[in-house]
C-alpha cells in the first residue's frame, strides 16, 4: 500500500498527489513513469513522474480526470491508499548541456514536462518553456515553471489567460528567431505533440515527445504500448515513453490509443453509478 | 509345488472427471474437476510398488512418488503430504499442469502395458485434499536453523518459489522481489483460472510465505534496485528466476493493427487483471467474434480457449506445422477441439489486413507444406506457391513464445546471455559466471514448462546453500 501524503486540486479535473513511495523516489529520474492500481479491481495505468523527493520518500503524480482509475484517484484524499505504485519504469530523458532548449508542455502535460525543465537548467541550458491549455481554469504549476525556466510563455486556447492561441505558435516563432535551438521537448496531448513535432520539423531541431500509449505492465511484457518509430515497433514502456517526434508514426499512436474508448466509457459510467448509489 | 500367484495387473487408469465441453467452452471454471476419494483410492491401488521407482527418477524434483502413493493406499493422507511436500512445495499447481506424460508418467513401469499410474492426478488429489484439511493439519516443515545468510530471489514463478521455499528450510532469510502486483509469475499472468485456478496458486504462494519468505510486491529489479546493489547492501546471493516475459511477434505487415495481441497480453489482461469479469473489474480486452490464434503450444491452447470463453463464435488456431509437430501438450489440444477450437494446420500468416479505422478485419494466409527436418528435429514448414488465401478476423492473439525480458541482464555487469537473451548458468548447479549470482528457469533456457523450472529452482537452491555453507560470515 502507498500512502497519500498530500492531495490537491490543481483545477476542476487534474489531481496532484504526493504518495509516500521511498524506493522509487531514490531511483526516479526526469522522464520516467510509474504504474499505479488504485484498488483489486483497478487497471495498471502509466503516469509519467511529475516530482519526486528522495528525502522525504515521496513521488508527486499529476493525473487528469480522464478514466476509471483517474476519477478513483481524485476521489482519494490525503491519509488513503493506493494498492499499487510501481517504478521508477522506462528511460529517462536525456539530460545535457546542449545550449538552448524549448520544453512544451500542453494540458495535464505540464507536469511531466516540470522535472525535465528543471534538469536541463541544473545541467546548464536555456530553458525556454510553453505551456497551454485550453482555458484559464485548465492552467497550473505557472509559477512552478517559471522557477525552472529562464523565458516562459503562457497559451489560452480560448485567450482566457495570457496569450490567445496554441502552443505551436510561439514554437514557430521562437525557432523563426533563434536559430542556436539545439532541441525540443514536447509533452501533452498526443494531438499536440504531432503538431509540434511537424512545426518543428522544416527547421531541423530534434523534438523528443513523451508517448503515453495504454500499458499493462509497463515492463516490456505484454507489447500493448507498441509504437512504430523511424518504421520498426518500439515498446513504449522499455524503450520509451521519449522518442524523436519526427520518426514517430501519429496515426498509429491515435489508433492505439483508441482501443478501448468503448469499454473505457463503459467502464466509467458503471463507476459513477456505484458512487451515486453510495452516496 | 504352488505357484505363486502374481498379482493381477490392473490396466484401468481412472479417467479425471471433466466439466462437460459445451458448458465449459462458456464459463473459466476449472476444467478437470478432480478425483473423488474413492478414485483416487483406485487409481493408486494400481500402483505396483516396484522396486526400480522410475517415477521418481523422471521428476524434475525427485517427488517420492511411490511412497506418497502408498500413503494413499493406507489411508494416511496427512503422511502423503508430507512426503509430498518434502520435495515439492507446489503439489497443487504441478498435479494440474505438468507434462507427467513427458515424465514420471512416461517412465512408470505400467506404461509399458499403456496405462501408467496418473501420478499427476494423484498429486492434484493430495494436494487438494491438504488444502481442504489445512485446519486440522497443521504441519510445521523442517527448517534447519538460521544460518544468518541473506539471498535475494528476483522473480515469484514457479523456479524462484522452489528456490526460496528450499532456501528457508536450509536454514537461511529470504526475500523474493517480484516485478508485478501478485506473486506466482507465470502462473499467475500466463496459464488461465480454468486450467489453474488463481486461489490454488496464492495458496501454494502462502504456504511459501509460511515458511518464512518474504514476498515484495510492485519491485521492478534492474529498475528499482540492480542486482550489484542487492549484492553491495546485505544479501550473500542471488537467484534469478525472471522468466521469459518478452513476447515475440511474427514481424509481418499489419501487426500493430487494433485487435492484434501479443499471447502476454491477451492472457495477461484475461487472467491477471481478470478482464473476462470487465467491467467488473476496470480491465478490459476486445472480444472477438472470429478469432485467430497465431502458434501450437500450449500458450497458443490457453489462449485459444480464453478467447472462446470470452464469447467468440469462431476461434482458430493457426499452425504451419502438422498436427504431430505441435509443441502443446495433448491433453490441452484435445481439450481445445473438444471446446470447438478449430484447427488451421500447415497455415502461416502472411500479414494482416485492416480497416481505415485501424481495426485488424482479416488475415491472409500461406498454405504450408513440411520438407526436411530442421535443427529442432521436426520438419521444416515450406511455403506452398500461390496458396494464399484469407480469413477473417476481428482480433488476432500472436503466441510464438517468448524470450527473456533484458531487465535484468542489461543493467547488471558481468552476467553472460545468448544471442536469444538467454542467461548462461551451470545446468547441474544454475550458477552464472558473475559471483554470487545464480539462475534458472526460463530465463535459462527459454519458455520451458513449470516443473523444469522448479527442478533447476531446486538445484539453485542446493548449490547456493553449499556456497553459503562454505564461507564465512
Amino acid at each position: 500500500m502507498y500512502k497519500i501524503v498530500a492531495k490537491e486540486k490543481l483545477c476542476p479535473v487534474v489531481d496532484f498527489m504526493k504518495i509516500e513511495a521511498p524506493a522509487v523516489a531514490k531511483k526516479a529520474k526526469a522522464g520516467q513513469f510509474v504504474v499505479v492500481r488504485v484498488d483489486e479491481v483497478g487497471e495498471r495505468i502509466p503516469l509519467t513522474l511529475a516530482d519526486w523527493d528522495d528525502k522525504e520518500g515521496t513521488v508527486t503524480l499529476v493525473a487528469m480526470q480522464v478514466g476509471t482509475t483517474t476519477y478513483k484517484l481524485a476521489k482519494l484524499n490525503t491519509g488513503d491508499q493506493i494498492l499499487d505504485l510501481i517504478g521508477p519504469l522506462g528511460l529517462s530523458s536525456e539530460i545535457d548541456n546542449f545550449g538552448t532548449v524549448v520544453c512544451v508542455g500542453g494540458g495535464v502535460g505540464v507536469a511531466p514536462v516540470y522535472p525535465i525543465a528543471r534538469a536541463l537548467k541544473q545541467a546548464g541550458n536555456k530553458v525556454i518553456t510553453i505551456m497551454g491549455a485550453r482555458s484559464k481554469d485548465l492552467l497550473f504549476w505557472e509559477d512552478r515553471l517559471r522557477s525552472v525556466s529562464h523565458e516562459l510563455i503562457v497559451t489560452t486556447d480560448d485567450g482566457s489567460y495570457a496569450r490567445k492561441g496554441v502552443v505551436t505558435e510561439p514554437l514557430k516563432e521562437i525557432l523563426e528567431k533563434n536559430k542556436q535551438i539545439s532541441r525540443v521537448i514536447a509533452i501533452g496531448p498526443a494531438i499536440m505533440m504531432k503538431f509540434c513535432s511537424l512545426t518543428t520539423k522544416p527547421f531541423g531541431v530534434t523534438t523528443l515527445v513523451s508517448l503515453n500509449s495504454i500499458m499493462v505492465d509497463g515492463t516490456g511484457m505484454c507489447g500493448c504500448c507498441r509504437a512504430s518509430v523511424e518504421g520498426s515497433t518500439k515498446f513504449v514502456c522499455v524503450d520509451g515513453p521519449e522518442f524523436d517526434g519526427h520518426q514517430v508514426d501519429w496515426d498509429l499512436v491515435f489508433n492505439r490509443q483508441r482501443i478501448y474508448c468503448d469499454e473505457e466509457r463503459q467502464s466509467l459510467e458503471l463507476w459513477k453509478t456505484h458512487q451515486c448509489q453510495h452516496s | 509345488m504352488e505357484e505363486k500367484a502374481k498379482p493381477k495387473l490392473d490396466l484401468n487408469r481412472v479417467a479425471m472427471p471433466r466439466q462437460d465441453p459445451k458448458a465449459r467452452a462458456r464459463n473459466f471454471n476449472e476444467v478437470a474437476l478432480g478425483y473423488t476419494h474413492d478414485m483416487a483410492l483406485q487409481e493408486a491401488n494400481r500402483c505396483i510398488q516396484c522396486p526400480k521407482r522410475p517415477c521418481a527418477d523422471g521428476c524434475p524434483v525427485n517427488v517420492d512418488i511411490p511412497e506418497f502413493i502408498k500413503a494413499i493406499r493406507d489411508n494416511d493422507m496427512a503422511e502423503s503430504v508430507r512426503i509430498m511436500k518434502g520435495k515439492n512445495a507446489l503439489p497443487g499447481i504441478c498435479g494440474r499442469v505438468c507434462p507427467q506424460e513427458t515424465q514420471c508418467e512416461e517412465v512408470c513401469t505400467l506404461s509399458k502395458k499403456g496405462a501408467p499410474i496418473a501420478i499427476g492426478r494423484l498429486e492434484r488429489y493430495v494436494a487438494d485434499w491438504e488444502r481442504e484439511h489445512s485446519a486440522e493439519l497443521a504441519t510445521s516443515p523442517n527448517l534447519l536453523p538460521s544460518t544468518g545468510k541473506k539471498v535475494a530471489v528476483i522473480g515469484s514463478g514457479p523456479a524462484g518459489l522452489t528456490c526460496a521455499a528450499d532456501l528457508v528450510k536450509f536454514g537461511h532469510k529470504v526475500t523474493i522481489f517480484e516485478a508485478l502486483h501478485v506473486a506466482g509469475g507465470v502462473l499467475m499472468y500466463g496459464i488461465p483460472e480454468f486450467r489453474l485456478p488463481k486461489a490454488i496458486v496464492q495458496g501454494e504462494v502462502d504456504y511459501v510465505k509460511s515458511l518464512g519468505v518474504e514476498v515484495r510486491l510492485d519491485s521492478v529489479m534492474g529498475k528499482l534496485a540492480t542486482v550489484d546493489e542487492l549484492l553491495e547492501s546485505n544479501y550473500d546471493a542471488v537467484f534469478l528466476g525472471t522468466g521469459a516475459g518478452l513476447p515475440m511477434f511474427l514481424d509481418i505487415p499489419g501487426e500493430n493493427f487494433n485487435g492484434v495481441y501479443s499471447a502476454n497480453e491477451f492472457l495477461t489482461r484475461v487472467n491477471l487483471m481478470k478482464a473476462y469479469l470487465f467491467p467488473e473489474y476496470d480491465t478490459p480486452i476486445k472480444i472477438g467474434k472470429k478469432v485467430a490464434v497465431v502458434g501450437g503450444g500450449n500458450v497458443a491452447m490457453d489462449s485459444a480457449r480464453c478467447a472462446l470463453r470470452l464469447g467468440a463464435d469462431e476461434v482458430y488456431i493457426i499452425y504451419r506445422r502438422s498436427r504431430v509437430e505441435m509443441p502443446a501438450r495433448h491433453e490441452e489440444v484435445e481439450n481445445a477441439e473438444e471446446e470447438g477450437i478449430i484447427f488451421k494446420l500447415l497455415t502461416n500468416p502472411k500479414r494482416f489486413i485492416g480497416n481505415d479505422q485501424g481495426w485488424v478485419t482479416a488475415m491472409e494466409c500461406y498454405g504450408m507444406e513440411l520438407g526436411e527436418p530442421d535443427a529442432s528435429g521436426r520438419r521444416r514448414p515450406i511455403i506452398k506457391e500461390g496458396s494464399e488465401f484469407t480469413i477473417e478476423v476481428d482480433v488476432a492473439v500472436v503466441a510464438l513464445g517468448t524470450t527473456p525480458n533484458p531487465l535484468i541482464p542489461s543493467t547488471t555487469k558481468g552476467l553472460e546471455t545468448r544471442k536469444n537473451g538467454t542467461v548462461m548458468a551451470n545446468e547441474e548447479t544454475g550458477k552464472t559466471v558473475k559471483d554470487r549470482v545464480w539462475a534458472g528457469g526460463d530465463v535459462v533456457t527459454g519458455a520451458a514448462t513449470v516443473i523444469s523450472a522448479m527442478g533447476a529452482g531446486k538445484r539453485a537452491a542446493a548449490s547456493i546453500d553449499a556456497h553459503l555453507k562454505s564461507t564465512k560470515s
